[in-house]
C-alpha cells in the first residue's frame, strides 16, 4: 500500500511539475495560443491527494490554476498541451484554453475560469448524483480567493442542507492574486468554518499528499455513504506568481523562501526514501517516464493542425434532436 | 385553461414523460410556487422531483448546470426576474458558455423558468422586463410566450431543448385563459406567429404587450388600417424571417416592448429591419417601450411609465403618416 500509493503520488506531482514547467516554456517562446496560463507549480500534491481519494465514476471541478486537477485524475498530457496551443486535437477544440481544460469523460467538470463559478455547478453534479441514485462523489476544488464569493455559502449552505455527496477542498495558496489570506478574510479554520454548515472540516498540510489524501479518502467515503459533505482546507503555496506577468513584488521574499523549502516534491521524496516506500530507481524512473511522456505530448501537440477557422463558430449550441 | 394551468400541465407532462426531469426553486413545494404555477406538483411528484430550495438563486441556477451537466433535465424558478441579477453568473457565465467552450463535450439541458413585468405595482425591483440580458448573450435561448397554448407548447419545447433556455413568463398573464389543444403538442422554439393578419402596418410584440398590440390593432381596424401583429414569441434565436416576410409587405413597423426603451428589443429588430429593408421601407421603425426610468411601486405611476394600447396607436398613426414623406414607391 505504502509503496503503491508513494509511487502514484510521486509521479502524478512530477508529472504535474513538468507539465507546468514545459507550459511556461512554450509560453515564453509564444508558442501557445492565449496569453492566459495558471501554473500550479507548489501545490501538486494537493491535485495529487485529492484525486487520488476518487473513483472513476466520481466527478472534479476545478478551477483556473486546473492543469494539476486534470492530469491528477488521468488527463492526456498531449491533448492538454495541445489545447493550450490552440490544435485541433485540444480537449476542448482549442478554443477552452488553460482556464477551461476539460475531459467530461474522466468526470471532469471543467477548470472554470471564474472564482468560485464552479461551486455551484459542484452542488448540481452531487444532487444530481442523489436523486438519481448514482455512487458518485462530486469534489469541488477552489482556491482561497473562492471562499470570499457569496457562491461559497449558499454552495456549501444547500449542499449541507440536502446531505449532498460532495467534497468541498479549498486549495488554499495563501493569495487571491495579490491579496494575501489573512486580509481576505479573519483567521478562521476549515474546521471551524464547515461547522456553520454543520458538516466535518479539516485543515491539512497542503504540501503532503498523504495528509491531503488522508482527509479526502474519509471525506468521499462519507459522502458516499450517503453522510453528506465535508470541507477540507489545503494549505499550500503558489511558488510563482499570480501568471506570467506577475514577479510577486507583493510577497516577502523571506515567506517565499520559506515555502519554497516545503516544495512538496522534494519533502515527499526525503519522506519516501526514508521510510522505505521508494528506492532511487523508482525516483528515476518516475521521472524519466515523466519526461518521456512529457516530450511525446509536446510532439503530439505541435504535429497537429490548428484549430480550423470553422471552430471558432461551432458548438455555440447544442443541436437538439427533437425526439 | 388558464396560462399558469397551461404551464403546469406543460410542466406534469414533461415530468410524466421524463424521469430525469425536476424542478428546484424557491417556495415551489408546499406553497406551490409565488404565482402558483406549481400547485400540487409536490404532492403528485414528490419531493425527489420538486425541490424548496433556500434562498439562493446563484446557486438554484448552479445546480441546474451541475445537474443537466451530469444528466438531469432540470428546471428552475426564479420567483422574479429581478432576482436573476444574482444568478447571472450562472447563467451568462457557466450555463451559456460550457458548451462551447468545453468544446461540445457537454451540452447544458435546462430550463429557467421566471416572470417579470409591470402591472402589479410591485416597485423598482420586482417589475422590471430583463429579456434584453438573456437576449445579449450567445448560448441561451430566450422564450416569452403571450398566450396559455403557446406557454404550455413552448415549455414543453424548451424542456427537451438540449441547451440552457430562460423562459419568461409575465405575472400580469397567469390568470389570462385562452383556448390550448387537448392533444399533446409542442410549440417549435425559433418560429413566430401572426396573431393577426393585416397589410398596413406591422406590429412586432411579444408576452403581455402583445395584448396591448391586439388592442391597438383593433382600434386602427376601426379606423380603417389594417394592422398585421406578430407575436416573436421566442426572442433568441429571432425569427427574422416572419418579422421581415411581414413587414417587406407593409413597409411599416412599430416594435412594442414593456423592457425599457434603451438597447431593449426594439433596437435590435428596427436595427435588423433597417439593414435588410432599407430600400424597402415607408418609415422609420418605431418603438413603444416602457420610459427609461425604474418603476414606481404605485399603480397609478407606474401605468405612465408602461406602454397602453393609446400610445401604440398613437405611434402606428405617427408611422402611417410618415407616407407624405415618401418619395419613391
Amino acid at each position: 500500500m505504502n509503496h503503491e500509493f508513494a509511487y502514484q503520488a510521486l509521479r502524478h506531482m512530477v508529472r504535474i511539475r513538468l507539465f507546468e514547467e514545459r507550459t511556461l516554456e512554450a509560453l515564453m517562446q509564444g508558442k501557445l495560443a492565449s496569453t492566459m496560463c495558471h501554473v500550479s507549480i507548489g501545490q501538486e500534491a494537493v491535485a495529487a491527494g485529492v484525486c487520488m481519494a476518487m473513483q472513476p465514476n466520481d466527478y472534479i471541478t476545478s478551477t483556473h490554476r486546473g492543469h494539476g486537477h486534470l492530469i491528477a485524475r488521468g488527463g492526456d498530457l498531449g491533448r492538454m498541451i495541445a489545447e493550450l496551443m490552440g490544435k485541433a486535437t485540444g480537449y476542448c477544440k482549442g478554443r477552452g484554453g488553460s482556464m477551461h481544460i476539460t475531459d467530461v469523460a474522466l468526470g471532469h467538470l471543467g477548470a472554470n475560469g471564474i472564482v468560485g463559478g464552479h461551486i455551484g455547478i459542484a452542488v448540481g453534479a452531487a444532487l444530481w448524483s442523489k436523486l438519481s441514485g448514482k455512487q458518485a462523489v462530486t469534489v469541488c476544488l477552489f482556491g482561497d480567493g473562492a471562499v470570499t464569493e457569496g457562491v461559497f455559502h449558499e454552495a456549501l449552505n444547500m449542499a449541507a442542507v440536502y446531505h449532498l455527496p460532495a467534497v468541498f477542498v479549498c486549495e488554499n495558496n495563501q493569495y487571491a492574486m495579490s491579496l494575501p489570506w489573512a486580509k481576505a478574510t479573519p483567521p478562521v479554520s476549515f474546521k471551524t468554518r464547515a461547522e456553520a454548515y454543520a458538516m466535518p472540516g479539516v485543515d491539512v498540510d497542503g504540501q503532503d499528499p498523504l495528509a491531503v489524501y488522508r482527509a479526502a479518502v474519509d471525506a468521499v467515503a462519507r459522502a458516499r455513504a450517503g453522510s453528506g459533505p465535508a470541507l477540507i482546507g489545503a494549505h499550500t503555496y503558489r511558488f510563482l506568481g499570480h501568471s506570467r506577468g506577475d514577479p510577486s513584488a507583493y510577497r516577502d521574499p523571506e515567506e517565499e523562501k520559506q515555502w519554497r523549502a516545503r516544495d512538496p516534491i522534494l519533502l515527499f521524496k526525503v519522506r519516501a526514501q526514508s521510510e522505505g516506500w521508494l528506492t532511487s530507481e523508482d525516483m528515476a524512473t518516475i521521472e524519466a517516464e515523466a519526461r518521456q511522456a512529457m516530450d511525446e505530448a509536446i510532439r503530439f501537440a505541435e504535429d497537429s493542425p490548428p484549430a480550423p477557422d470553422a471552430t471558432a463558430f461551432e458548438d455555440v449550441y447544442f443541436q437538439t434532436t427533437q425526439p | 385553461m388558464m396560462f399558469r394551468e397551461a404551464l403546469r400541465q406543460a410542466l406534469r407532462e414533461e415530468m410524466q414523460r421524463d424521469r430525469r426531469v425536476f424542478l428546484l426553486g424557491e417556495d415551489i413545494g408546499r406553497f406551490g410556487g409565488a404565482y402558483a404555477v406549481t400547485k400540487g406538483l409536490l404532492e403528485e411528484f414528490g419531493p425527489q422531483r420538486v425541490i424548496d430550495t433556500p434562498m439562493s438563486e446563484g446557486t438554484i441556477v448552479g445546480a441546474a448546470v451541475g445537474a443537466a451537466m451530469t444528466g438531469g433535465r432540470p428546471v428552475a424558478e426564479i420567483m422574479y426576474v429581478d432576482f436573476l441579477a444574482y444568478a447571472m453568473d450562472q447563467l451568462v457565465n457557466q450555463a451559456a458558455k460550457i458548451h462551447y467552450m468545453f468544446g461540445g463535450q457537454i451540452h447544458v439541458p435546462m430550463v429557467v423558468r421566471t416572470q417579470q413585468g409591470a402591472g402589479r405595482g410591485a416597485g423598482a425591483q420586482h417589475s422590471q422586463s430583463l429579456e434584453a440580458w438573456f437576449v445579449h448573450i450567445p448560448g441561451l435561448k430566450v422564450i416569452a410566450p403571450a398566450t396559455p397554448e403557446d406557454a404550455k407548447g413552448l415549455l414543453k419545447s424548451a424542456i427537451r431543448d438540449g441547451n440552457p433556455v430562460v423562459f419568461l413568463e409575465h405575472k400580469g398573464l397567469y390568470a389570462m385563459k385562452g383556448e390550448v389543444p387537448d392533444h399533446e403538442y409542442l410549440t417549435p422554439i425559433g418560429r413566430a406567429s401572426v396573431a393577426r393578419p393585416g397589410s398596413d402596418i406591422t406590429l412586432i410584440s411579444y408576452s403581455r404587450a402583445l395584448h396591448l398590440a391586439l388592442e391597438a390593432a383593433e382600434s386602427l381596424g376601426q379606423a380603417g388600417v389594417r394592422a398585421e401583429v406578430i407575436d416573436l414569441r421566442t426572442l433568441k434565436p429571432l425569427d427574422m424571417d416572419t418579422i421581415a416576410a411581414s413587414v417587406e409587405r407593409t413597409r411599416r413597423a412599430v416594435v412594442i416592448h414593456e423592457a425599457s426603451l434603451t438597447a431593449g428589443l426594439g433596437a435590435e429588430i428596427a436595427s435588423r429591419l433597417s439593414e435588410t429593408l432599407f430600400g424597402r421601407l415607408a418609415a422609420p421603425v418605431r418603438r413603444v417601450a416602457a420610459f427609461d426610468v425604474p418603476f414606481p411601486a404605485n399603480s397609478r405611476l407606474e401605468k405612465l411609465i408602461v406602454p397602453d394600447a393609446a400610445r401604440i396607436v398613437r405611434a402606428a398613426q405617427e408611422t402611417l403618416r410618415d407616407i407624405a414623406t415618401e418619395s419613391v414607391s
